[in-house]
Order: C-alpha cells, then structure tokens, then sequence
C-alpha cells in the first residue's frame, strides 16, 4: 500500500507523464501510459538497462547499476532497476 | 533284444555277402540243407577255386622242419590239479596266536580264457523276463493308437512265429504277478522301417509396422559468459558454502543443487504475480529524482546561489527562502518543534501540536528530508499534541518526543509501525502538565540511553530505558525553590516554577540551565537537587528557549516572549546584550559555524539574524519569512553543516531558507596573515566583544 501511494504520488506530480513497472522480462506489469507506448518503452528501456548494467558490471564486478537517467531535449526518461522490476518514470521538467 | 531276430535276417543275408551271387538268390533260399553239395558239384564255374585253394594246408613259415621219427616220438606228459604258479608259502598274521601262520589252503584255479555270452536259457529267470516283455509289447500293441501301422505288423509276425507261445506259457506262470510296468517303458523305436515325418508351416508375411513420435521440443539456447557473471557465480557460491557451513557441516552437497532450481522457480513464480511492493526502494529514488526535477531552481539555488547583492549592502545579509515542507494532515497543526538529525544531514524532525491552549488536539511527528519536500519520510500520528523532541545524536533513529498530555515516548525510525517503541505512563512518573522540553544526554555508566524532560509541572525528570522500559527519576522539583523565593514577594500565585525550556552545558555533565514560565532562568546541577546553583532574573514572561554558546564555555543565550533576546556569561548576574525584537520571541539558536552568530523567530513572522561581530545592537538580517502576517514563527534550527536554516510556522508550514554570504561572514584576511578557524578563534572572537561590553557596563556601576 505504501508502494502504491508512492507511485500515485509521483504520477501526481508534476511533469510526470507516465510511470511504468517492468518485470525481469521485459514485459510491462503496470502503467499509466497507453499501449502502444508503454511496451514500446518498456521493451527498449529494459534492453537498454540491462546493456547499461552490463557495461557497469563488466568494468567492475563488483559494482552494479543502481539508477539510469536518460535526457532528452522534451523528457526526462529515470529508470530504476531493482532487482526483479524495472520503474521507469517519464517526466517534463521543464514543464 | 531278442537274439533269434537278427540271427534269422543274418541268414537270409548271408549269400549277399559273395560276390555275383544275385542270380542264384533264388535257389539258396529255397533248400539249405542242400547248399554245399550243389555248390561244391555245380557251381565249378565260378567259385571252384576258392574251395580247392582252402583246402591245401598253410605252414608258418618258423614252422620247425621234424622228422618222421621226431615226429612219431612220445612225450608223456602228467597233468594234475596242481597249479605249478600258485604260491606255496603263504601267511598271514594270526590275531588269535598272535603269529604269522602259513595258510594251508592255496587257490590252484588259473583261468587262462574267459568270455561272457549272451545267450539266455530260456527257462531261467532272465530269459522269462526278457519273453514276458515282448509278448506284453505284443498284446498291447493294438491299443496304443499312436504307434505305427508298419511297427504293429512287425511285432504281430514276431510275435505270431516265436514269442506268443512262450508268452503264453509265461503268463499262465506269472500270471497277474507283474504291474503294467512295461507302459512305462519306453518305446523304441523301429530302426529298420522308420520314417520321418515333418511338415512345414505356413510361413506368415513379414509386415512393417512404424508411427511417428512428435519431436521433444527444442530450443537454442545461446549466452555469453561475462566476467561479472562468473564473479556473480562465484559469490553465490560462497554464499551458500558459508551458509551451509553455519547451518550443518553435514549436508550434503546434492542437497544444495536441488534447493537451487527450486528457488528458481519460486521467483519465477513470484514475479507472475503482480506484486509490485518489490519496487519499493526504487519508487522511494524515483520520488526523489522527480522532486528534484521539479525543484531543480530550489536545489540549484540551495547548492550554488550566493546573492551577489549582498557586496553592495555592506553589513545586511539576507535569507533566500528555499523549500516549503508541508503535509496535508498536519495543515492545521503548529510546529512545536525541529530538530535535525545528527547524522543525516538533510533529515529533520517535526512535531506538531499546538500552542492553543484552548484548542488541543492530535499531534503528528513527521521526518522530512531536504530530497522531498513535497512528502514527509517518516510518518506517525499522536493522540496527543507533539511539544517537543531530539534525535538521539548516536543512534539517529531515536527520537523522543514529549506530549501535551505530560507524557514522553521514544520513536523508532527502524520499526515501520506507527505506535512509539517506549510510552511513559501514569503509572511511571509521567509529568502532569505539557512536557516542554527533552533531551538526549550520554548513555549512563551502564550504558542505558537516557533522557531528560521538562514540564510545567516544575518537575525535570531523568529518564533512564532499562531493559524496554522507561525508567523514571525526578531530578529537581521546582516548586520547592519556586515558593522560598517567591514567598517573600507574596505571590501565591507561584507556588510551584512551571519549567518551560532548559539546555545542558556542552562540557560540564552536570551543568544545565533551566528556563521558567515566570520568567527566571536557574543554573543547577543534576547533583543537587534541593538547591540551585544561581538564578538570575532574566525575562518577564516566559522563557522560551535558553542554549549555551557551541564555542564559548560561559556564554549562553535565552529569549523570551516579552520581546527580548539576552545573552548571558553565566558567572554574571546580569545580562551582557539585550536586544528588543518588537515582539515576543518564539526562538533562539546560535549558529553552528560562529559563535557570534544567532538567529531568533518572532509571532509577527519574521526571523531575526545577528553577527555580534558585526553589528552589537542591530539583526543584520530582519526578514518577514511568512507569507501571511497571520502565521507566527514558532521555531528556527540551523543546519549543522549546510548554511540554510529551517524554520516553523503555526500552520504547519516549514520553510527551509538560506543565509546569504553576509549572514556567514568569516573574520577578513588580513595580507600575509592566514586564516585562523577553530574554536579558540571563535572564542576570543566572542571575548573580545564581551571585554567591550563588560568594561562600560562596569564602569557606570562604579
């Protein structure tokens, strides 16, 4: 339930334009997004979180991925990978 | 077998056996009698030679060549019984005599020829045994169906020319003296007329019978082994190693490759389900990242924004208000109190309750940090109001709180329930009127935390968690110095202090200052508790906050709600700066980083910051920090690192606000001279100030 009222609260807030709950897969668990947009991000963030993890640990084993933050000139793409989902956030910040 | 059978054949085949006799078969068997005389008369074509040869006599050719008379000459010879070989002088020990004796009796038979024959007498026992048996063949013969028809004739003819007279005869003699015995026997069979008989089966057509499985199912499976995944490996490895070696150094290895699969599964599973509480931590970051986002001017402003204006005003500082921290359940409760953690740095403490006497309900504790500001970390609601706290400056996840109702709790940041860890109660010396103050002190000499409060019931009270339980000690009543010292006055209004703030001295354990809601401030020691050390006269009103100075061992300040600020060396009686705000003061803090640096809060909403070294009689910072005039300014906490300052409002509101580049002016560089910090610097910075002030105040007194 607190899980819950945290991701309502960041949909909440403002610029957020989606949130999105990936499992290991891949495969989108959760969203507030469309369809079509919600496994189009999903499916990429998550190859591209696990090649960014990959790219981490292989410098340092010992060392692993704990965020990822992708911006672009109209978003702000965070990605947090935890060890079995994927949360990824979509927000405005300059809205 | 019966030797008269072969015998017969042999006869009819003898003539077979000279050569070109076939033509004259015939004749041979019809007379034999007659054989030798027609052969020898008759037949001299053929076979005369043969019989005249055999007759001329064959010498040997060793044969001794004897003369008449040699040959004519007699040898007489006497045979006797006697065997002339046969031993003559035999004995044999003798038991009886105990002697070799000669055996009288020798054996004089020497065979010299022997050969058994195999003609029967007919009438002995062995010949009728052999004739009854062919003639019970005979008689049975007939009955068993199964033997052939060639074989039955066979016997019947033998059985008609010789056997059934004899058989006869046999069995009107043994008559049924013999069981079926010859049933048994075996049948032997015919060697002369014998066939063999076989007979092939049909032969069955070979068929092909096939079906066709469905194929296993396959996959390809295709992965590149990293260098993190081989040390992932090998982590998991001695994971398991060592927690099999806490567990049992006897479990077996095949054991553990069998838990692995099934773990899994087990999170295969899992992750099916929508359980999405895993992503808590992450969705905790997430917040955080979209705050800052949000609030990216804010968190900018906090980390670089120096106001460039402040060259320009020479002494006056200003505060850059920040971050506003509210949250919608404690909209319309006063801040009662704040505190910062000791250890994280952006985390502070919030109580909120009210100071309307006449309005007194829940209370909430919340703990919010700097990286969101839109939503508390921490949550706990109160039923009753929140007065007061402090953060335990070892374990920063204690924090005390001290209610309206008189009672002190302990809250666990660790524990996620909402109820506080340890609650003082009726029972345990919980304080009968609004607890005022509290604060943490150094674990005692059994290393129990211990706390001390206040409360307007006179009473400050140690308490001391022994074992989970709140163990409590008054340390000084005030009512009993209260009425001495008020008895003369004649006020029986004041029969007992009412406590209202009090702070421990940094260095001396046993030093503290205790601030009274008449307005006098009483110096004691936690070893005397009947008696106080000195008491000065400080305020009219009450004293809402007293605090020594961080740097300067003697110096502490107090303010009060009769408008006033004063800063006292705790040797005099008298105060060594007064400063009039035009309104009562809610609070006072000295600033972590100088010691003549504080910062008061006044009800008509504005915050107050001093710099004794620059200015003595006026804030160089006057500010109104609120946005309604209404709202009072209840508290004000520096940051122990960061130059910012938070401050409480009665609404609920807090506001985090940074102090300009004046408000935190170092002492000038002076050329070829280095910077000095450190306390003794910030000592004798605050000394040569009160050596100013001391001198004309002594002066006019004398």
């Amino acid at each position: 339930a607190e899980v819950e009222e945290t991701l309502k609260r960041i949909q909440a807030h403002k610029g957020v334009i989606g949130t999105i709950v990936v499992n290991a897969e891949g495969i989108p668990i959760r969203t507030t997004l469309d369809n079509s947009t919600t496994v189009q991000y999903a499916g990429l963030l998550h190859q591209l979180t696990m090649k960014a993890r990959s790219t981490v640990r292989d410098i340092d084993p010992q060392n692993d991925l704990t965020f990822l933050r992708i911006r672009s000139k109209k978003h702000e793409i965070m990605v947090a990978p935890d060890k079995e989902y994927l949360l990824i956030v979509i927000q405005n910040p300059c809205e | 077998m019966p030797p008269k059978v072969p015998f017969k054949r042999q006869q009819s085949q003898l003539p077979q056996t000279g050569p070109g006799i076939k033509p004259v078969q015939s004749r041979t068997i019809k007379s034999t009698s007659k054989k030798r005389d027609e052969d020898a008369s008759t037949e001299v074509g053929e076979g005369a030679d043969e019989w005249t040869t055999a007759k001329t006599l064959i010498k040997p050719p060793d044969q001794l060549e004897l003369t008449e008379a040699e040959l004519k000459e007699e040898f007489t010879r006497i045979l006797t019984a006697n065997n002339p070989h046969a031993p003559q002088n035999i004995v044999r020990y003798s038991f009886k005599e105990r002697a070799y004796k000669p055996i009288s009796y020798v054996d004089q038979l020497a065979i010299h020829f022997s050969l058994d024959g195999n003609l029967l007498l007919r009438d002995s026992d062995e010949g009728r045994r052999q004739g009854a048996r062919v003639s019970l063949e005979a008689v049975l013969a007939p009955v068993e169906s199964t033997v052939m028809e060639a074989e039955e004739t066979e016997v019947k003819e033998e059985g008609s020319k010789e056997d059934i007279p004899t058989a006869a005869a046999e069995e009107a003699a043994e008559g049924e003296e013999r069981p079926p015995q010859p049933l048994k026997e075996q049948k032997l069979t015919n060697q002369f007329n014998f066939s063999e008989r076989a007979s092939q089966t049909f032969t069955n057509p070979l068929r092909e019978r096939a079906c066709q499985m469905e194929p296993p199912p396959r996959a390809t499976f295709s992965a590149s082994a990293n260098q993190w995944e081989i040390y992932d490996a090998y982590v998991e490895e001695l994971q398991k190693l060592e927690k099999s070696k806490e567990k049992e150094k006897q479990k077996p290895l095949v054991a553990k490759k069998e838990d692995k699969p099934r773990g899994r599964k087990l999170t295969s599973l899992e992750s099916q389900s929508d359980d999405v509480t895993k992503v808590t931590k992450a969705a905790k970051i997430v917040e955080r990242m979209v705050n800052q986002n949000t609030f990216d001017d804010l968190a900018q402003d906090f980390k670089y924004f120096e106001d460039p204006s402040d060259e320009y005003r020479d002494q006056e500082g200003t505060l850059l208000p920040l971050w506003k921290f509210q949250y919608e359940k404690a909209k319309r409760l006063a801040v009662t109190a704040i505190c910062w953690n000791p250890k994280y740095k952006d985390l502070f403490a919030v109580g909120h309750g009210s100071y309307d006497f006449m309005k007194q309900s829940r209370g909430m504790l919340l703990l919010y940090t700097m990286k969101n500001p839109s939503f508390p970390e921490y949550i706990f609601s109160t039923e009753s109001g929140i007065m007061c706290l402090d953060i335990h400056n070892d374990h920063p996840y204690l924090v005390v709180v001290g209610f309206y109702d008189g009672n002190v709790a302990i809250y666990n940041l660790k524990k996620s329930h909402s109820q506080p860890s340890y609650k003082s109660c009726a029972k345990s010396g919980k304080h009968t009127d609004p607890v005022w103050q509290v604060k943490w002190q150094k674990d005692d000499l059994d290393n129990n935390l211990n706390f001390f409060s206040i409360s307007s019931d006179g009473r400050i009270v140690s308490w001391t968690l022994v074992k989970n339980e709140l163990v409590h000690s008054d340390v000084i009543k005030l009512s009993v110095d209260g009425t001495t010292k008020e008895g003369p006055e004649g006020l029986q209004l004041h029969t007992i202090g009412c406590g209202t703030s009090f702070d421990f001295h940094k260095k001396m354990d046993y030093l503290f200052l205790v601030g009274t809601e008449e307005g006098k401030i009483y110096k004691c020691s936690k070893s005397y508790s009947s008696q106080f050390l000195d008491t000065f006269d400080a305020h009219h009103m009450a004293v809402d906050a007293v605090s020594w100075n961080p740097y300067h061992m003697k110096i502490f300040i107090s303010c009060s709600s009769d408008w006033t600020v004063k800063i006292w060396d705790h040797t005099i009686k008298t105060p060594m700066f007064i400063f009039d705000l035009n309104s009562a003061v809610g609070d006072v803090a000295w600033a972590p980083y100088s010691s003549t640096v504080f910062a008061a809060v006044t009800t008509d909403g504005k915050a107050h910051v001093f710099d004794l070294s620059i200015n003595k009689y006026e804030a160089i910072c006057n500010q109104p920090v609120v946005a309604k005039k209404k709202n009072k300014i209840t508290h004000v906490q520096f940051n122990p690192i960061y130059p910012i300052i938070i401050i409480g409002d009665d609404r609920g509101h807090v506001t985090c606000l940074k102090l300009s580049p004046n408000l935190r002016k170092m002492p000038k560089e002076k050329k070829g001279q280095e910077i000095r910090k450190g306390p003794e610097v910030e000592i004798t910075k605050l000394d040569n100030l009160l050596n100013l002030v001391r001198e004309p105040a002594n002066k006019p007194a004398k």
